[in-house]
C-alpha cells in the first residue's frame, strides 16, 4: 500500500516510443498489492512490452477476473479498455469481446485461483476455441487474498507459511496448455524481466491463443523456506530452457554471428521469435518433443522457464469459424442488423 | 565497480547538491524544512551556524547552491534556496538570541585582524566564543566592508547588515575604526599571537586606453564610485552613463546611477550574453530597470569636446573560439561612437598588498600575491594568515564566511601549539532513519510540482524615488508556503542495505524516474551504459552495493535524477531500501565535529 501518487516527473534521457510516448504514459494508478508483490513485477514487464511494440493505449483490451492477480490490469496502461469480471470468468469475457471486437490486442491476467480453481473449465475451452489474446497467469501456489491456504497449482511437500506440507496433486498449466493444444506456451518468472518482456512482447504479437505461466512469489505468505513459489526457490530451480528474443517486423535483424543452435520462427505479421541455444534434441514448434522437454525437467526437481512451444501457422477463432473479417463494432447498423426480411429469408433456408 | 563507501560523509554530502556546492556548506534542505514547518528562528540559527550572515547572504548570496540544485535538472528551474533564507531572517524571534557565551575571563592569546569585512568578521565569530582577544583594524568609519560599500542599499538594507555585524562586534570585538594599517612590519611588532589579513579586492580595475586621463572627471572606478554613493559623497551622474564591463559590480553601477538621475543607461559588454560574469538574476533585475545590456562592443578610446568627456568610441567584434589555443578571438567589423556623460570602470578588482613589507617572511607570487595554503589559509610566515578576497582575488561573501571558518581553526590550532594540518577536525555524519510509520516519513516525501516562485519587486516607478527602497519584497506566506515544498529533500537519502534484499524489483518497478538497476557488476563505463535511464551526468555518482544475497549482481543507483520521494522503500518488502537523514557534521574553532541542527 502506498500513499502518495506516483511522482509526476520522468528521466529525460528516456526517450519515446514511435507513437511519441513515453514509458510513464503506459502506467496506471499506482500498485495497492504488498510490497514486493511478484505481481507488480509482472505490471512493470507488461508496460515496458507495450510501450516497446508502440501499440496505442486505445487498442489493447484488458480483461480480469477475482484475486490478487485480477487487481493487475488496473496497474497498467490507464487508458486501455478494462473489463474486470467474475471469479474465473475472465476467458468467457475475453472470448465474447475478441468476438465483437477482433483488431483490439488482448490480455487476460488471472492467477493460480482464478484459472485453476474456479474458472479451470474456462481456462480450458479459450484455449480449445484459440482465442487470439494473451493470457497471463501469475503463479504464486496460494491464495494470497484469503490469508495464504494452498491453491491448486502447490506443489506435493510444499510448506505453507505455518509448515504445513500439501499433500494434493497440483495442476501444472503449462502442461495442461501443451496438452490442451494452446498455440503458444511460456513459462516466465517475475523476477527474471529480460526474460519475461520478451515472452509477453511475442505473446501479444502471436495469433491465437497465446500462455504465459509467470511465476510470482507471493511476499507475504509464500516466500518462506519451504516454498516451491519462492524468490529463491525459484531462482535456485529455475531452468530456462530456451532463451528467446523478440524481433519487431521492420527491425533490423543485428544478432551476433551463428552460434550453432540459433532458430528464427517468423509469425503471422513478419516479426520474429528468434530461439537463442535451442537443445539439439529439442524441437520448439513440435508439441510432443516441448512436452517430452518439459516433463523431463521437471522431474529433475526444475523449474522450466522460457517459450517452450510456439505453433506460427497463425489460426484463431475467427479463422475456425469464418467470421467477418471487419470487427463488428465498425459495422454500420444496417449490416448488423439487415432487417426481418433478411431474417425470414435466412430462416427459409434452414426449412 | 568496488562497493560505494556511504560511511564516508563526502558520499551522502555529494548528494545534497546545494550543500555540496554551497562554500560553507550550510543544512539547506533542514532549514527549509524548519521554514516549511513555521520554525523559522531554528532556521535561522541553523543558517547562521555554517554562514554566519543569513540576512544579509538571503539578499546577496551569489548562490552557488541555486545551479547545483537538482529540481534544476527534474524542472528547470532551481528551489530559491536564497530567497527562502532571506523568508527565515526576516520572520524570526529577533528576541530569541542563541549566540554563545563569551568567556569573561580571556585565554591570553590576542589576534589583530586587518579589514572587517566578512571573512575576518567570521574569524571573530568562531574565536570570540574561545576566549580569544579579537582586535581590527579597519581604514573606513564602518564595519562590513564590501557587504557594505559595494553593495547598494537598493539591495541590502543596512539595519540587515548592521544587525548582522553588531552580532559579532557584541561579542566584545575591539575595532579601531578610520585606522588604515601602513606597515606589515609596525603591526606585528604590537606583539599580536596571530594576524589575520582580510583586506578583500579593494582597487578597481583601470582601462588605460586613449582619453582616460584627460576625460578623469566624469570617468569613474566602480567600486570605488559605489563607496563614494554609499558614504554620500556623490549624489548625482549624468543622464547618459555607460558602464564598462558586466559583472556583479557592474549590475550595481548601473542601478544606482539610474537612481542618482540616470537616463539612458547601456552596459558594455566585450563579449556575448553566455560569456557574462554577472549572475543570471542580476542581469534580469537591471533589465527590469530599463538598462541596455549592449554586447560584443570593445572600448577603444574615450571621446573629448573641448576637455569634456562627450562619447565612446567602441569597436564592433564577434568572437570565434581559435582552433590552436582553443581561447576565443575577435574580429573587428568597424568602430562606433556612442555618446555618453559619465563612464563607470566595472571590469574588475585587484588585490593590493603595498603595505606588507617583502622582507618580513611572506613570499610573495608573480602576481604579487602572498603565498597562501589552500588548506590553512597560512602565509609562509608562521602566524600570518589570509582569508576572503585577499586570498586568491575576487569570491564573494560565502566564500569570505568559508575561508573565515577555516582560518579561524588554523588560529586557534596555532594559537594552542597543535598542527594546522593533522590536528584539524575532520568532518563527520549522522545519519538517522527517516521512518515514522507504514507510509509516514519525517519529511514531506510527496513531489510537488509548483514552479519556483517569482520574486515580488517594488514597483518601477516607486523604486528610484530614493536610494534606500529595497527592490524585493521577500516572498510572502503563500509563495513561501509553494516554494519550501519544491525542496526534494535530498539530504533523506535512499540507503540501501544489500544483505536484506530479495531482488523482487518492486524498488525498481516504483521509481518515478528510473534511477535503480539490479544488474551484473562492471565497470562504471560499462555500468553506466547498461543501467534502466542513461546515467550520462557524469559529475553525478553511481552507488553500488555490495553482491546480493540471491543472485550475486549488485543493487546500481544513479543519483542523478532521484527525488527522494522515498517510494523504494516504502515499496521494500524488506527495509533493504531505508530512507536515512544525513546530517554533515562541520568542525569549527575549538571543535570536534559539531552537529549544526542541536543549536
Amino acid at each position: 500500500m502506498t500513499y502518495i501518487p506516483k511522482p509526476a516527473v520522468r528521466h529525460p534521457g528516456l526517450g519515446a516510443n514511435e507513437l511519441g510516448l513515453h514509458m510513464r504514459d503506459y502506467e496506471g494508478t499506482i500498485s495497492t498489492l504488498c510490497a514486493g508483490c511478484g505481481h507488480d513485477s509482472v505490471t512493470a514487464a507488461v508496460i515496458q512490452a507495450f510501450y516497446e511494440l508502440s501499440i496505442p493505449p486505445h487498442r489493447i483490451a484488458k480483461m480480469s477476473g477475482i484475486g490478487c492477480s485480477a487487481k493487475t490490469p488496473a496497474y497498467f496502461v490507464e487508458q486501455a479498455h478494462g473489463f474486470n469480471g467474475v471469479h474465473g470468468r475472465m476467458p468467457a469475457l475475453a472470448t465474447g469481446a475478441n468476438a465483437a471486437n477482433r483488431d483490439l490486442y488482448y490480455i487476460g491476467i488471472s492467477g493460480d485461483g482464478d484459472s485453476l480453481s474456479i474458472g479451470l473449465g474456462q481456462f480450458c475451452h479459450a484455449i480449445r476455441r484459440n482465442v487470439n489474446m494473451l493470457y497471463v497467469l501469475e503463479n504464486n501456489g496460494v491464495y494470497g487474498l484469503t490469508k495464504g491456504q494452498f491453491s491448486a497449482s502447490a506443489d506435493i511437500g510444499s510448506r505453507s507459511k505455518r509448515g504445513v506440507p500439501n499433500k494434493s496433486e497440483p495442476i501444472d498449466p503449462v502442461a495442461l496448455a501443451l496438452t490442451l493444444g494452446a498455440t503458444f506456451v511460456a513459462r516466465g518468472f517475475s523476477g527474471d524481466k529480460q526474460q519475461l518482456i520478451p515472452l509477453l512482447k511475442a505473446g501479444l504479437m502471436h495469433k491465437g491463443f497465446a500462455f504465459i505461466d509467470v511465476i510470482s512469489p507471493c511476499v507475504t505468505f509464500n516466500d518462506h523456506v519451504g516454498s516451491t513459489k519462492s524468490y529463491l526457490y525459484t531462482r535456485h530451480h529455475g531452468h530456462e530452457l530456451v532463451p528467446v528474443d523478440f524481433v519487431p517486423i521492420r527491425s533490423e535483424i543485428s544478432a551476433p554471428s551463428n552460434n550453432g543452435g540459433r532458430t528464427s520462427i517468423t509469425m503471422h505479421d513478419g516479426s520474429m521469435v528468434r530461439f537463442r541455444k535451442v537443445p539439439e534434441d529439442y524441437d520448439p514448434t513440435d508439441r510432443l518433443s516441448a512436452y517430452e522437454h518439459y516433463r523431463s525437467l521437471q522431474n529433475r526437481g526444475e523449474v522450466v522457464t522460457g517459450l517452450l512451444y510456439l505453433d506460427p501457422s497463425g489460426e484463431d477463432m475467427h479463422d475456425d469459424n469464418a467470421t467477418t473479417s471487419t470487427p463488428l463494432s465498425e459495422m454500420s447498423h444496417e449490416d448488423l442488423c439487415p432487417g426481418s426480411e433478411q431474417m425470414d429469408a435466412l430462416m427459409e433456408e434452414f426449412r | 565497480m568496488q562497493p560505494t563507501d556511504v560511511s564516508n560523509p563526502d558520499y551522502y554530502h555529494k548528494v545534497v547538491d546545494c550543500q555540496w556546492g554551497c562554500p560553507a556548506h550550510t543544512n539547506v534542505p533542514e532549514y527549509i524544512r524548519l521554514i516549511a514547518n513555521g520554525r523559522y528562528t531554528d532556521s535561522y540559527w541553523l543558517n547562521r551556524s555554517s554562514n554566519v550572515f543569513p540576512g544579509i547572504l538571503g539578499r546577496t548570496c551569489d548562490r552557488p547552491c541555486e545551479p547545483a540544485c537538482r529540481r534544476t535538472r527534474i524542472d528547470g528551474k532551481p528551489v530559491a534556496i536564497c530567497r527562502l533564507k532571506r523568508v527565515a531572517a526576516d520572520l524570526r524571534d529577533p528576541t530569541d538570541d542563541r549566540l554563545p557565551e563569551i568567556p569573561v575571563v580571556k585565554n591570553g592569546k590576542r589576534i589583530a585582524l586587518v579589514g572587517a569585512g566578512p571573512a575576518s568578521l567570521t574569524v571573530c565569530n568562531d574565536l570570540m566564543p574561545l576566549g580569544y582577544e579579537c582586535v581590527i583594524f579597519e581604514a573606513l568609519d564602518r564595519p562590513g566592508g564590501l557587504m557594505r560599500t559595494n553593495i547598494p542599499a537598493f539591495r541590502l538594507p543596512w539595519q540587515v547588515l548592521d544587525e548582522e555585524i553588531d552580532m559579532i562586534l557584541d561579542m566584545g570585538v575591539k575595532v579601531h575604526y578610520s585606522t588604515r594599517i601602513e606597515s606589515m612590519k609596525a603591526l606585528l611588532e604590537e606583539g599580536y599571537d596571530a594576524v589575520f589579513v582580510g583586506t578583500g579586492a579593494p582597487k578597481g580595475k583601470e582601462l588605460n586606453i586613449p582619453g582616460r586621463q584627460e576625460a578623469a572627471d566624469n570617468i569613474h572606478i566602480g567600486i570605488e564610485w559605489l563607496e563614494s554613493v554609499h558614504f554620500g559623497h556623490v549624489d548625482s551622474i549624468g543622464e547618459r552613463v555607460l558602464v564598462i564591463g558586466v559583472g556583479n559590480t557592474a549590475m550595481d553601477c548601473c542601478r544606482s546611477s539610474k537612481r542618482l538621475g540616470g537616463v539612458d543607461i547601456k552596459v558594455m559588454a566585450r563579449k556575448s550574453r553566455p560569456y557574462f560574469k554577472a549572475s543570471p538574476w542580476e542581469l534580469e533585475d537591471a533589465e527590469e530597470e530599463l538598462v541596455e545590456i549592449v554586447e560584443n562592443y570593445s572600448p577603444k578610446r574615450f571621446v573629448l569636446e573641448d576637455g569634456k568627456l562627450v562619447g565612446m568610441e567602441f569597436e564592433l567584434v564577434s568572437w570565434h573560439e581559435d582552433e590552436e589555443s582553443g581561447r576565443l578571438k575577435a574580429t573587428v567589423h568597424g568602430t562606433e561612437i556612442l555618446p555618453c556623460d559619465d563612464v563607470i570602470l566595472a571590469i574588475g578588482q585587484d588585490n593590493a598588498f603595498p603595505w606588507i613589507e617583502r622582507d618580513i617572511g611572506i613570499e610573495f607570487n608573480h602576481w604579487e600575491m602572498p603565498e597562501v595554503d589552500r588548506t590553512t589559509f597560512m602565509t609562509s610566515r608562521e602566524g600570518i594568515f589570509v582569508g576572503g578576497d585577499a586570498a586568491w582575488g575576487p569570491e564573494n561573501i560565502i566564500w569570505a564566511v568559508e575561508h573565515g571558518h577555516q582560518a579561524a581553526i588554523s588560529i586557534h590550532n596555532y594559537c594552542q601549539g597543535l598542527s594546522l594540518t593533522e590536528d584539524r577536525p575532520p568532518q563527520d555524519h549522522n545519519l538517522i532513519s527517516a521512518k515514522m510509520g507504514m507510509h509516514e516519513w519525517a519529511y514531506s516525501n510527496d513531489y510537488n510540482p509548483s514552479a519556483r516562485q517569482k520574486m515580488q519587486h517594488v514597483e518601477l516607478v516607486r523604486r528610484f524615488e530614493e536610494l534606500s527602497i529595497e527592490v524585493e519584497m521577500g516572498f510572502d506566506a503563500e509563495q513561501t508556503a509553494r516554494e519550501v515544498e519544491r525542496c526534494l529533500n535530498c539530504d533523506i537519502q535512499t540507503h540501501f542495505e544489500a544483505k536484506l534484499c530479495i531482488e523482487c524489483d518492486a524498488c525498481i518497478d516504483i521509481c518515478p524516474v528510473h534511477c535503480l538497476t539490479i544488474t551484473v557488476n562492471g565497470d562504471e563505463p560499462d555500468l553506466r551504459s547498461r543501467l534502466m535511464a542513461p546515467a550520462e551526468n557524469l559529475t553525478q555518482d553511481l552507488m553500488v552495493s555490495e553482491g546480493l544475497p540471491q543472485t550475486g549482481r549488485v543493487m546500481v543507483k544513479d543519483e542523478d535524477l532521484c527525488v527522494h520521494c522515498g517510494l523504494c522503500a516504502e515499496r521494500c518488502p524488506t527495509a533493504a531500501w531505508d530512507m536515512r537523514k544525513f546530517e554533515l557534521l562541520i568542525p569549527y574553532a575549538g571543535q570536534e565535529a559539531a552537529c549544526p541542527s542541536q543549536v
